[in-house]
């Protein structure tokens, strides 16, 4: 495992279990589960057959930001033991893996054979699990779907111990693609990849001047590049209300090295490189407006107003922040929520007035992004949509933040959009059906497929999924 | 379940009639809380404050709980969480008595203090171990400024809180990581029906205040909770006064 391993202690054998206290990426309301840690198929199905009656639920690496790999009182499966790569077809561009492996890994794995995840989050250390369970999406949504778009099969244990090979096309699978491992415990899968000629990212940069700007830009040329996403300065206020920088590029291919580089004789490295860890005791309210004020206009002064075909590496384009191992600690002890939803085309005027909301309020955030959502994925509580998704995070102990993420809510719910469950821990559970159409068909099969309902996190019982 | 800033879905008050703890319960229920369990004497007034907060839209439901009656906790408490997980219980039960009276008549010294502390500690207990099993929840427990330091004016009140003050803490760091959260509340003088034709003492507060400051301690994980917050200076200067002046201060 890489520096930046899970928050939790692995233990020996998967009937060790201890009672640890466990919370989301956000470190908001911890709750304590028994621990267990299968390295086996057979060992993840006594798990689950010894759960008790307060359940269980898969975890991977723990970087869903809320509660849903938390199960208060239960038992949490510990996946990260399951972490095998059994087969690569490097000449059709499939690998066959565990469900406990990260993407880390897999990029570790695959790039020099010339592929590449299909979809990758911000963070690499999401295990393939994980990735299923909240159908993860990238930036390069808007072409490529979801993750569980370029997921071929999967082998799924369900609550009467038994494990399903489950194909796309069928209602398990839609129930399991963002389903939150409530259907079942991921054991492993089959997924379809993406050739690259190099390991490097050609990468245009520009400045957009306010939200408007923005938007115009993003509709008029997103279609060109495979990865897009926007960083908005959500502190601004006035006619800079919605200034951003737009970085997005594509796999650069091995022409684009320029003769000589280094990179040319190994283009096909994966070198991410790592700063020291976030320290683990910072105070609350480090991150207030001054600060992420003061670091927004610096971001914003610094990146070029137009730049073109920059080479960066796959680390410094997709996942800048894993280079700060336990960054999520500069929030302090409360922690921090994010908040991502979407509104479809032609909600403009709800994604302006949200917007203007949390910048009229002075909410710090300074990891806020917005981008362009392509066509929809099967999965029934899958997340995305066509339409524009906003994605913030802001310190947890803001007084009166819960009440205004609320009114959000409606905002983004009488515009027929929704919040992303894989990052929720604080949606009210009235809300989720106006959100998510399916969610009765979802209630329906998990009664079907799990009635004593043995598979059941902190994120189930708080929205009664 | 609560949520991100620790409010909580389902809510158990010991003390159902308490003012602080109605105005707390109808603070949460217009934020998350949609389940209320009120426990108490079975009375028109437990009724009523049921029925107060159906009709703010929450499912409330009534149990009948006596804090001077310790053998019957295990029961009455314990079946509620066979019903659902509580995700907040708020310890609010207690009496003032009536000091000069109490001075003459130990027996009903005594009831103070078997109320206030005795009660808690089994009820209290209970509660715990019914939320350590469900791996969460917080424990909340309204103690006074009056534990803090005994006055000759309410030592009687003030020593069962004293007690109460102590067991809660203790309680607190034996369920520290267990995912049970206790938070302990010390109110100063509140004004309400318990405290109605009392001489008020400097920094009275409202129920509103109290429930107010329940709310943000729950938001930022507190362990203990002055009401209103410049009390913690103020009893941290009074607890050093040295006694033969501390007891002719007009407290």
């Amino acid at each position: 495992m890489p520096a930046d391993s899970p928050a939790l202690p692995p233990s020996e054998a998967a009937s060790a279990a201890e009672a640890v206290s466990v919370s989301g990426w956000g470190r908001t309301a911890p709750t304590t589960a028994r621990l267990v840690r299968p390295r086996t198929p057979e060992e993840a199905a006594a798990a689950v057959r010894d759960c008790g009656e307060r359940g269980g639920i898969a975890r991977g690496l723990g970087r869903a930001y809320g509660d849903a790999a938390q199960n208060a009182g239960g038992a949490v499966f510990d996946m990260t033991g399951l972490d095998r790569v059994r087969a690569i077809d490097a000449d059709a561009g499939t690998v066959v893996c565990d469900s406990g492996v990260s993407l880390h890994r897999l990029m570790e794995v695959l790039l020099p054979l010339g592929w590449f995840v299909p979809v990758t989050p911000g963070t690499r250390y999401v295990t393939v699990g994980g990735a299923i369970g909240a159908d993860i999406h990238g930036k390069n949504h808007h072409v490529s779907g979801s993750f569980s778009r370029h997921v071929l099969a999967m082998d799924l244990l369900t609550a009467d111990g038994t494990v399903h090979t489950v194909t796309p096309g069928t209602p398990l699978f839609d129930a399991t693609a963002g389903g939150m491992g409530l259907t079942g415990v991921i054991l492993s899968a089959t997924v379809r990849l993406q050739p690259v000629e190099t390991s490097l990212m050609s990468v245009d940069t520009e400045r957009a001047t306010d939200l408007d700007d923005l938007m115009a830009r993003l509709t008029a040329t997103d279609h060109r590049y495979r990865y897009s996403v926007a960083w908005i300065d959500l502190l601004a206020r006035g006619t800079a209300m919605g200034r951003s920088v737009l970085t997005r590029g594509d796999h650069a291919p091995l022409d684009a090295l320029p003769a000589r580089a280094r990179a040319r004789r190994a283009p096909l490295a994966f070198r991410p490189g790592q700063l020291p860890a976030a320290p683990s005791f910072v105070p609350d309210g480090l991150l207030g407006k001054a600060t992420v004020g003061l670091f927004n206009e610096l971001w914003y002064r610094k990146a070029p107003r137009c730049r073109t075909g920059e080479l960066q590496k796959i680390s410094t384009f997709f996942h800048p922040l894993d280079g700060v191992p336990h960054w999520n600690r500069v929030y302090g002890r409360s922690g921090f929520v994010q908040y991502q939803f979407v509104v479809g085309y032609g909600k403009e005027e709800a994604l302006r007035r949200v917007v203007r909301r949390i910048s009229e309020r002075g909410c710090p955030s300074f990891l806020a992004v917005l981008k362009r959502f392509g066509e929809g994925d099967p999965g029934w509580l899958s997340f995305p949509m066509p339409g524009w998704t906003l994605a913030l995070d802001i310190p947890a102990n803001l007084p009166g933040l819960g009440a205004f993420l609320d009114e959000l809510d409606e905002e983004v719910a009488a515009a027929d959009g929704r919040v992303y469950l894989a990052k929720d821990s604080r949606l009210r559970p009235e809300m989720l059906a106006a959100m998510y159409p399916r969610l009765d068909d979802f209630r329906a099969l998990r009664a079907g497929l799990d009635p004593r309902g043995v598979f059941r996190s902190d994120l189930s019982r708080r929205l009664a999924l | 379940m609560k949520d991100a800033f620790g409010t909580p879905q389902s809510l158990l008050v010991l003390g159902g009639t308490s003012e602080i703890a109605l105005a707390t319960a109808r603070r949460l229920v217009a934020r998350r809380t949609r389940t209320v369990w009120l426990a108490g004497r079975p009375s028109p007034a437990l009724e009523k404050a049921a029925s107060g907060l159906r009709d703010l839209g929450a499912d409330v439901r009534t149990v009948a709980f006596d804090a001077l009656d310790p053998e019957s906790h295990e029961e009455n408490l314990g079946k509620i969480f066979t019903e659902g997980d509580i995700d907040m219980v708020l310890l609010a039960f207690g009496v003032l008595g009536d000091q000069a009276r109490d001075e003459d008549e130990p027996l009903s010294a005594a009831r103070v203090a078997q109320t206030n502390y005795t009660g808690a500690v089994s009820a209290g207990l209970v509660c715990a171990r019914a939320l350590q099993s469900q791996g969460h929840g917080s424990l909340v427990v309204l103690s006074s400024v009056a534990g803090e330091r005994a006055r000759r004016s309410n030592f009687i009140y003030g020593s069962s809180k004293a007690g109460l003050d102590a067991f809660a803490q203790g309680l607190g760091d034996a369920l520290y990581g267990t995912g049970v959260h206790v938070m302990v509340v010390r109110p100063g003088f509140v004004r309400t029906k318990m405290t109605a034709g009392l001489e008020e003492a400097p920094m009275a507060t409202t129920p509103e205040a109290v429930a107010e400051a329940i709310e943000t301690g729950l938001r930022r994980r507190s362990e203990t909770v002055w009401v209103p917050g410049v009390l913690r200076v103020v009893m941290s200067a009074l607890r050093h006064v040295p006694r033969p002046v501390f007891r002719r201060l007009p407290l």
